[in-house]
């Protein structure tokens, strides 16, 4: 079919415009700062580790990996586990207020970072969580705990009520029912939950820099501060950005069977 | 069918308890502020509605608020029907789907601070790729300085960043419908547009509003990134809603005034996010009469 | 209308198939007579769906030809084979009006406004759609949503065949019958050829002339319900069709006689021609309703020792099982004696006990 090769271009052209500014980066992240300004090539002239020799090797670069990585996993930890329950109440059972509870828990999605930043900042003071992994995942469920439970009672709908009611008869309690016939009943939707809780806390910058300072700050906080007395470390900054991008990369790697199929069976 | 049963409260209770605390707690400290003049940790004054009314009448909020629609709305324009398109030519399966899928999929994935630094870097006219590419075909290209090339940097980098959501859930949607609908359109000798507009383009509908939902929510909720590359500038040209909430509250530290925005800025995406879902919701049971 | 033939017909996933498992469909060759109501029946994975696809032109076989009216059409695209395919859901355009989802294939093909009208009322018509014309496609129930699918097809008048696969299968039971009905109507009144894919044997045995029955990508039978109840071809039908089906029991043959869960039985004559120095499987089939329970004193021959497992009334008859050796035998009596436990004995009418070699008929 003739526009079956047209797709193919328009695909091939979008890739290549979308890849075109991470591959400027992983470019210059494997020069020298002196190639960086001085002469610029599509590929580099001198390669060079050194970059990312600076970010294996300096505390103060990986650290920040580590910290973000710590508070991604523990809001994704705590997000799903908190989603479930709520979910399957939500998808199964008419309680009073359940409508409203459910548009406000979306409404919490709905609020721009910017509002939280101030009274964040005093909460977590206050209960002397600052600085913490803990405080930076518990921001962050405010967005994803609603996306989570949008996401997960669309899975749980598309199973039929007959396997709770046949479970029961059959003997089982409910939370032995819920972890070993429920929950394998909806894989890809946890996949799929988890894939977007992932996703939108290692991505949000604003409140992790505000709730962190020291012992949880996040790499992208340590990002801004390359500028040394001998100018902008453009070299290191680069490697540290790729490198932000490689645990984004294998996520989706590993969950691409469930991307489409997820979406395809879940709130689309 | 739902069975009716309050004790589903209990089932809730965790998702209450952990979202209660970092929402409504914080949403009431801003309240609290917005009615406030804060002239001291020590000295508070009821103020009533007048940080309100100050606030309403801000020229720089007009501005930033007539900035923040114009964007959205042309970025919005843009990223649907793109992400729509790319979609439609995404293979169906193999491995070239999963390697596509994975390709385009990345820049969803990268640090928000992380995308401003990339066009930040790309753009420059020294270092940067397209900065310097622009410059030597004689366009005099500078993001810093004209407010237009601003603009559309940030647009472009905008269009870059969440085209793929669109996209991605275009995609879903589009596995979703059974081969049938396309054996029957060709039974019926339907054209390749009669196909796009009668069986997919409907079948889309439900994937189509939830992305623009969250296309319209996100960017109008949108900080980091521009404030990464431009900072808000030349001067306020690309200041939006966000940054200017966020330049009140901290860098002037008028925590009353900002509250009230704050308040202000949530309820006008609220409202925009209810009508839109109503408005689809309506168009969607019109096909249930 | 059309008389469709299918010389050598094959379809392998595989480009050099061996065995017979790369096939989906094994290499068969097969007539129908134009305005016919043939129905493909087996289940699931037993190819019915890809011969039909085949037919229609949706899937290009590997080996062999599909004629219409003796025009090759194998090779060509489905749209230009003048058939209508009715799939298992409901496929319409949600967002066109009734009149328009039957008028679209009119329209796609140039026809003029004033005769796409008409059309679409005379078919409107028979289906009984008519007054549901000025609607909206999507808000209608699916039983009326499955006639505009057939309606669709029905509409074109150079349409040579209608092939429906699995139709009823989204259909309310109380709903089924109105649609067979329906389409048996529509069979007598436009004389098309109807080809009809089901694992349901009583929709097959209702609804067609013929019935083709297919298992593991193999035609095993070809013939009237009544030909396919009293004289299967293949064990596999036997097993299908009838409710229960038929009994199936393994035998070898020794001095001449059927030896069967231990037990001797007499073989008929033409039995015992056909089974002399037979290798290979030997299956003994006779259709529970055709299998008599004696009492026990009146053995004989052509009879059997079993057991009486259970009995239950039916309404209009018995039904009982029995054991038999290893095997159970069910049957379908106007009156039984006996209850479970009882010993008795079976009775194999000889003219309609079948015996099969390596699953194909032989006596």
């Amino acid at each position: 079919m003739m526009h079956h090769k047209l797709k193919s271009l328009v695909l091939v052209a979008f890739l290549i415009a979308s890849m075109l500014p991470i591959y400027w980066m992983l470019n210059m992240s494997l020069k020298t700062n002196e190639e960086i300004v001085g002469v610029l090539s599509l590929w580099p002239q001198h390669l060079t580790f050194a970059n990312y020799h600076t970010i294996f090797t300096d505390p103060s670069w990986y650290s920040g990996y580590i910290n973000s990585m710590i508070y991604v996993a523990l809001n994704m930890v705590l997000s799903v586990t908190v989603a479930l329950p709520a979910a399957y109440a939500f998808s199964r059972y008419n309680f009073v207020g359940d409508k409203h509870l459910f548009f406000w828990l979306l409404t919490n999605r709905m609020t721009p970072p910017a509002v939280f930043l101030v009274p964040f900042f005093q909460l977590y003071s206050t209960v002397g969580l600052m600085d913490t992994h803990l405080a930076v995942a518990l921001a962050h469920m405010v967005f994803n705990v609603p996306l989570a439970v949008w996401i997960l009672e669309g899975f749980m709908s598309g199973v039929p009520k007959e396997i709770d009611e046949t479970a029961y008869i059959d003997g089982y309690s409910f939370p032995r029912f819920f972890i070993q016939i429920f929950l394998p009943m909806i894989k890809s939707g946890v996949g799929v939950t988890a894939f977007f809780c992932f996703m939108f806390s290692w991505v949000e910058l604003l409140l992790a820099r505000t709730l962190t300072s020291v012992n949880a700050k996040p790499i992208a906080a340590t990002m801004t501060r390359t500028v040394s007395a001998a100018g902008m470390d453009w070299g290191v900054l680069a490697a540290a950005g790729v490198l932000t991008i490689v645990p984004g990369a294998l996520v989706i790697w590993f969950v691409r069977h469930y991307i489409a199929k997820g979406f395809a069976m879940g709130r689309v | 069918m739902k069975t009716d049963n309050n004790r589903a409260w209990f089932l809730i209770l965790p998702v209450l308890l952990c979202v209660a605390f970092s929402a409504i707690l914080p949403l009431m400290t801003v309240v609290n502020y917005s009615v406030q003049d804060i002239l001291s940790p020590t000295q508070k004054v009821f103020v009533g509605t007048e940080w309100f009314r100050m606030v309403m009448l801000d020229g720089d909020l007009h501005s930033a608020l007539l900035r923040q629609l114009l964007f959205s709305g042309s970025v919005l324009a843009i990223q649907i029907p793109l992400g729509i398109l790319i979609a439609l030519c995404m293979p169906a399966d193999g491995w070239k789907a999963s390697l596509a899928l994975v390709l385009i999929a990345l820049p969803l994935l990268i640090p928000w601070n992380v995308v401003g630094t990339i066009w930040q870097i790309f753009g420059r006219g020294d270092i940067g790729l397209m900065g310097y590419t622009l410059n030597s075909l004689g366009i005099n290209y500078n993001y810093n300085g004209n407010s237009l090339d601003a603009w559309l940097t940030v647009m472009v980098m905008d269009i870059w960043h969440w085209t793929p959501l669109v996209a991605l859930l275009c995609y879903a949607g589009l596995r979703a419908i059974p081969d049938a609908y396309y054996q029957a359109a060709r039974i019926d000798g339907a054209s390749r547009l009669a196909v796009f507009r009668y069986i997919q383009l409907p079948k889309l509908r439900n994937v189509l509003m939830i992305a623009v939902l969250l296309r319209f929510m996100d960017s109008f909720m949108i900080y980091t990134e521009p404030f990464v590359l431009t900072g808000g500038g030349p001067g306020n040209a690309t200041t939006f809603l966000s940054q200017y909430l966020t330049q009140k509250a901290v860098g002037q530290f008028d925590l009353g005034p900002a509250s009230a925005f704050s308040l202000i800025y949530f309820l006008i995406i609220l409202l925009f996010c209810f009508v839109l879902y109503t408005w689809m919701q309506r168009v969607g049971t019109g096909d249930q009469k | 209308m059309a008389r469709i033939e299918l010389v050598e017909l094959a379809h392998a996933y595989k480009p050099n198939p061996s065995a017979p498992t790369d096939y989906a469909l094994r290499p068969m060759s097969m007539s129908w007579q134009d305005g016919g109501a043939y129905a493909l029946l087996g289940p699931s994975g037993c190819g019915k769906t890809t011969l039909l696809n085949i037919i229609s032109g949706l899937v290009k076989p590997s080996h062999g030809k599909v004629l219409f009216d003796g025009k090759d059409v194998t090779q060509l695209p489905t749209e230009a084979r003048n058939i209508a395919q009715v799939f298992q859901f409901p496929v319409i355009y949600d967002t066109m009006t009734v009149h328009d989802n039957l008028a679209f294939p009119l329209r796609n093909r140039g026809w003029k406004e004033a005769e796409v009208k008409k059309r679409v009322q005379q078919v409107a018509q028979m289906l009984e759609l008519s007054g549901d014309l000025k609607m909206r496609a999507s808000g209608l129930s699916v039983d009326a949503k499955q006639k505009i699918s057939l309606g669709r097809g029905l509409v074109r008048p150079d349409v040579a065949a209608v092939l429906f696969d699995e139709p009823l299968t989204v259909i309310d039971p109380h709903l089924k019958w109105l649609l067979r009905r329906k389409l048996k109507e529509i069979h007598h009144e436009l004389k098309l050829s109807l080809i009809y894919v089901t694992h349901d044997q009583v929709e097959a045995l209702t609804f067609a002339d013929q019935v083709v029955v297919m298992t593991q990508g193999e035609v095993v039978q070809t013939g009237s319900a009544q030909a396919l109840f009293e004289a299967p071809e293949h064990t596999f039908v036997g097993y299908f069709i009838g409710n229960p089906g038929m009994n199936l029991l393994e035998c070898t043959v020794e001095d001449g006689q059927a030896r069967v869960a231990g037990q001797l039985l007499a073989l008929s004559e033409p039995a015992r021609a056909a089974l002399a120095g037979a290798q290979g499987k030997i299956t003994l089939g006779v259709r529970p309703e055709f299998v008599e329970c004696v009492s026990a004193d009146q053995a004989g021959a052509d009879t059997l020792a079993a057991t009486v497992l259970a009995v239950r009334n039916m309404g209009t008859h018995y039904l009982a099982e029995f054991q038999l050796g290893g095997v159970t035998v069910a049957a379908k009596l106007r009156a039984i004696d006996a209850a479970a436990g009882d010993s008795v004995r079976l009775r194999f009418p000889p003219e309609r006990t079948l015996y099969y070699l390596n699953d194909k008929r032989v006596a």
